[in-house]
């Protein structure tokens, strides 16, 4: 008798327990993941050829952005400088943030790294990654028998 | 005060407070901003990514400051968005501006996805800076 009005109710508890530690955990971490992976943020895009990445980097000098493709890597490095100036000012907020940073993002295939093309349009960095010749899937013809 | 600041990955989404809703779906993020003042002006420097000069919209409106930002979508055509670590999004601040402003002469530039805005102060504003004699 009590066991089969307790038994229920108790799950019931442990369930909405473990729901709301999920929650918790994913609004804690969710987030942060990213964060975890470095600078700057990153979106990559695949379609039949290759890969798209982008990026958000507002305010870079193109000459200070550097991309590597190797492999199956690409590494993005650069810098941003400070322009807020040093004398004669009152800062009321910084936030922007400043400084180097180095990234590097293995991809699921071979890049053919000469034809590896990048634009950077107003403060996003676009890196159009092709797949490498060799593994461009091809498309299997099948016979009846 | 210039405590060096490290570059940050993740963005702040704006909460609207109760009643005021956007008519678009998309995402608003807060832009990051730096504010400094000297004796003839107030500069802002906000970062807006995927923002071009068309797409951005500063008013003045008594002493409120609203910049808004409404970003183009970043992605290829014809590809799926396969990782992602980061969301696009339109932005949105606001700040109240203490100094008389001169309204007719704000400046305001957009270049990488930095807005300058150049605020000169009236110039009774400029003027109203009080010497403090050693008594």
């Amino acid at each position: 008798m009590f066991r089969r009005f307790s038994m229920p109710s108790l799950w019931d508890e442990v369930e909405r327990l473990q729901q709301e530690m999920n929650r918790l955990f994913n609004e804690t971490f969710s987030g942060r993941l990213s964060a975890f992976s470095g600078f700057p943020a990153i979106n990559i895009w695949s379609h039949e050829d290759g890969a798209v990445l982008t990026a958000e980097l507002p305010g870079l000098k193109v000459e200070d952005l550097d991309l590597k493709a190797v492999n199956d890597t690409l590494t993005i490095s650069g810098s941003r400088e400070s322009d807020l100036p040093t004398e004669g000012v009152e800062v009321h907020r910084q936030e922007r943030g400043f400084g180097k940073f180095t990234r590097t993002i293995q991809l699921p295939f071979q890049v053919d790294a000469e034809k590896v093309s990048a634009t950077y349009r107003d403060g996003l960095l676009t890196v159009t990654l092709p797949r490498a010749e060799s593994e461009r899937p091809r498309r299997i013809a099948i016979k009846a028998s | 005060m210039s405590e060096n600041k490290a570059l940050e990955v993740r963005k702040q989404e704006l909460t609207r407070a109760e009643g005021g809703e956007m008519t678009r779906t998309r995402r608003v993020f807060i832009p990051r901003t730096d504010i400094y003042e000297d004796g003839q002006k107030i500069t802002v420097v906000a970062d807006m990514p995927g923002v071009d000069e068309k797409s951005v919209d500063v008013t003045l409106e008594k002493n409120t400051l609203t910049i808004r930002g409404f970003a183009r979508e970043a992605g290829p055509e014809n590809a799926s968005l396969m990782y992602s670590e980061y969301v696009s999004g339109d932005y949105e601040r606001s700040f109240i501006i203490s100094s008389e402003v001169d309204r007719d002469k704000i400046e305001a530039s957009m270049k990488d996805g930095v807005l300058t805005l150049r605020l000169p102060k009236a110039a009774a504003a400029v003027a109203r800076k009080i010497q403090i004699k050693k008594g």
